[in-house]
């Protein structure tokens, strides 16, 4: 855990104190609904469909016991007794009260969180690996990088009006489990040649309505030139970002129309001014934010694994089927990482009650060094739990209904809240992961289907990052009524793709239906276990699942023009 | 911009009475004073504005590059950056390169939908002048100034920064 300093912590409570005027001023109608939205919005504050909604900054995904169980507190203080864990990694709540806002940052405050810039046209909250840290494939922890690009991004003078949100990624892992190249921004931490630590920079990913995948723009930066660096890439944005269109405001536009040699060519020139700036970095800087990081300390290898994790998986095939699926490996021997899985059938992807906070925090704190981390496939991870430990924690979160054996499978799908929260969204997505759910319930089936992502968005703003969905499905208002466009073969790790859409949308009744045709194809197409939906996709084309999905007829799609 | 010229503005956190006459393109030179063209009109009259006894700022548009008239305006006593709406940020851009790479000294005043909830960050990045809009408190808006008392970033302000006091507290 990062620790906070008292002066993080003091511009933290004065943001409070800014909100709560703010807040104050509009209720006494000295600011306009637009002005105040402009505002709250930089404090993660929404008006919903049915309430306000308050998003959460969880940096990198990483949260402390004493966070989770304020967590807790504010869902039943001030909400309906639920979070919700994001594709950001952050948390929201859905039924807060906006007068009652500034007590919960206040509240938040207390344990070293806040909502600021997880909404509005400003540097969005820092993600990384759910894996920093303990990752066997990783070079370095990436944290402190992140942290201190947290720090550098909040309250940015000159970049908090930008012409559209902005995110930045960072991955420090032969595979890159951030997504980082659908960012504004993906870092990659690296060492050179000559064995020097710096940075690969890609710039214009993204998804939406106008998904693309982000361009190389430096191959390596030197580690003390990350501030500059980043600020010449985004005041090349703010200037000339197209602030005319929202749907072109992105920087990925930017970077499309002018192409990535010309807009490296800027960034270029406009960091030569810069870098021998006092942006640049003293060496210093970045061990101070790493000494704030908590450090851990590891059993022997033989304390941490006496044996017994072994003995349990021949003697309990549920703990055993559960272990194969939510374990991965930890670079200390001896330690596992426990993926909590949010995805149980009947609860809406990502969700977590006041009374599962509570009961992470204590698992937390008991076995994995009072830390948790939020995935941006909406899960948790107990990243460093000792493997005489895996069982007790295994049977914990079963009673929590938090050991659904299905990470990376078919039902560990990824969705937006869709319509019955969201304002934007055009269609439903809960009860689409829920009929999904219902179908494929047999985690045997599940288990031969074997890695496959689904992910879902409720509408075109893509929350739900269904472009880069293996099998991809977005949500469209078609006369009033939710029908679903469906897409294969998109990714979003280091082979990063964007999905093929199948051809004409399908109705409400029929979607889930279709998801089994298509994993029908699959089934009968692969080669063997070994190759995966996204392989067999790549190997044997579009052909056969649309076939499979539409029959021989000639479909006239009408939607297909109006899209 | 043909919003009246306002009575009274804020310069470096004080309510002062305001100097400055916003001319229009099409409108006639007082005899003496302080005025305020546009970048076209400051190109096309520059002789005549030279000769005239006022003091000339500048008002320069939000897509102007900075870089293009930073040497042209060195010697103007003030010039005039652009809020066209709240969330249009590309004055910060321009002010910080002003007074950061160009060391510009005069004065940078905002204009526009300039409100309370800006100051603070527009006074980071050197801007330290401020139009407000028709609406706004003048001195309910000085308390902008103060919502932080510290920053993460250096900028065109010169306080102290996280990094910074850090740096002096390790030393």
């Amino acid at each position: 855990m990062y620790r906070y300093d008292e002066l993080d912590q003091r511009l933290v409570d004065e943001r409070v104190a800014q909100f709560r005027d703010q807040t104050r001023r509009f209720l006494a109608g000295k600011l306009s609904d637009e002005e105040f939205r402009s505002l709250r919005l930089r404090n993660g504050l929404y008006i919903q469909r049915f309430a306000p909604m308050l998003r959460i900054a969880v940096p990198y995904g990483l949260l402390s016991s004493k966070q989770l169980r304020m967590l807790g507190h504010i869902a039943r203080t001030y909400d309906k007794g639920y979070g919700h864990v994001s594709t950001r990694q952050n948390i929201q709540f859905n039924w807060p009260k906006l007068e009652q806002v500034p007590d919960i940052l206040a509240d938040l405050a207390t344990v070293q969180m806040h909502a600021i810039q997880t909404s509005g046209n400003c540097i969005r909250n820092i993600t990384a690996d759910h894996l920093a840290g303990v990752a066997a494939d990783e070079l370095l922890d990436p944290r402190p990088y992140c942290e201190i690009t947290r720090q550098w991004a909040t309250f940015h003078p000159e970049f908090n009006w930008l012409p559209r949100k902005f995110k930045i990624a960072f991955s420090s892992s032969t595979l890159d489990r951030a997504a980082t190249k659908v960012h504004d921004i993906g870092v990659h931490l690296l060492r050179n040649a000559a064995g020097e630590l710096g940075y690969t920079i890609y710039v214009g990913g993204g998804l939406g309505r106008m998904p693309m995948i982000a361009h190389k723009i430096r191959e390596f930066l030197p580690e003390l030139d990350l501030f500059s660096y980043l600020e010449a890439i985004l005041r090349v944005y703010n200037r000339h970002g197209r602030r005319d269109n929202i749907h072109r405001a992105r920087i990925k536009v930017l970077v499309k129309s002018l192409g990535p040699a010309k807009f490296t060519e800027q960034v270029e020139a406009e960091w030569a001014e810069l870098k021998d700036s006092y942006l640049k970095l003293q060496p210093g800087d970045i061990e101070r934010i790493r000494a704030r990081f908590d450090q851990h300390s590891y059993l022997t290898p033989d304390a941490a694994d006496d044996g017994s994790y072994d003995a349990r998986l021949a003697t309990d095939s549920r703990f055993a089927a559960w272990a194969k699926r939510n374990l991965r490996a930890h670079r200390q021997q001896g330690y596992a990482a426990v993926f909590v899985s949010l995805k149980a059938s009947g609860v809406a992807p990502g969700d977590v009650t006041d009374a599962q906070f509570d009961a992470l925090a204590d698992l937390a704190d008991r076995y994995s060094f009072g830390e948790v981390r939020n995935t941006h496939d909406q899960n948790m991870v107990l990243a460093e739990v000792a493997k005489k430990d895996v069982y007790a924690v295994w049977q914990r979160l079963s009673e929590l209904n938090l050991a659904t054996p299905n990470i990376g499978l078919l039902t560990d799908l990824i969705c937006c809240p869709g319509l019955d929260f969201c304002s934007l969204a055009n269609a439903g997505s809960i009860g689409v992961s829920q009929d999904i759910f219902d179908l494929f319930e047999d985690l045997d089936y599940q288990h031969d289907i074997g890695e496959l992502k689904i992910k879902m968005s409720g509408c075109m703003n893509g929350c739900g990052h269904h472009s880069v969905g293996h099998i991809g499905i977005l949500g469209v208002d078609k006369h009033g009524e939710e029908w679903y466009q469906v897409t294969l073969g998109g990714s979003a790790e280091n082979d990063a793709t964007l999905g093929d859409r199948t051809g004409p949308s399908i109705s409400r009744a029929d979607i889930a239906g279709a998801v089994e045709k298509l994993i029908q194809v699959y089934l009968e197409h692969r080669e063997g276990p070994e190759e995966t939906f996204l392989d067999a996709y790549r190997r044997i084309g579009m052909a056969p699942f649309k076939q499979k999905l539409y029959g021989g007829a000639e479909v006239v799609a009408e939607d297909e023009v109006a899209a | 911009m043909s919003a009246p010229t306002p009575a009274t503005v804020i310069v470096d956190g004080r309510i002062v009475e305001n100097e400055w006459l916003s001319l229009a393109d099409d409108a006639a030179l007082p005899a003496s004073g302080k005025v305020i063209v546009s970048l076209k009109r400051f190109r096309a009259e520059r002789a005549v504005l030279d000769g005239s006894g006022l003091a000339v700022g500048v008002r320069i548009p939000n897509t102007e590059d900075v870089a293009t008239l930073a040497r042209e305006l060195a010697g103007q006593p003030l010039i005039a950056v652009e809020i066209p709406k709240m969330a249009d940020g590309r004055a910060y851009s321009q002010a910080r390169v002003l007074r950061e790479r160009y060391a510009y000294r005069g004065e940078i005043r905002a204009q526009g939908d300039v409100m309370h909830d800006l100051l603070f960050n527009m006074a980071r990045c050197g801007i330290n002048a401020f139009e407000l809009r028709a609406d706004q408190d003048a001195q309910d808006c000085l308390r902008a100034f103060a919502d932080f008392d510290l920053a993460y970033q250096q900028a065109a302000d010169g306080i102290e920064t996280v990094l910074q006091r850090r740096r002096r507290l390790a030393a």
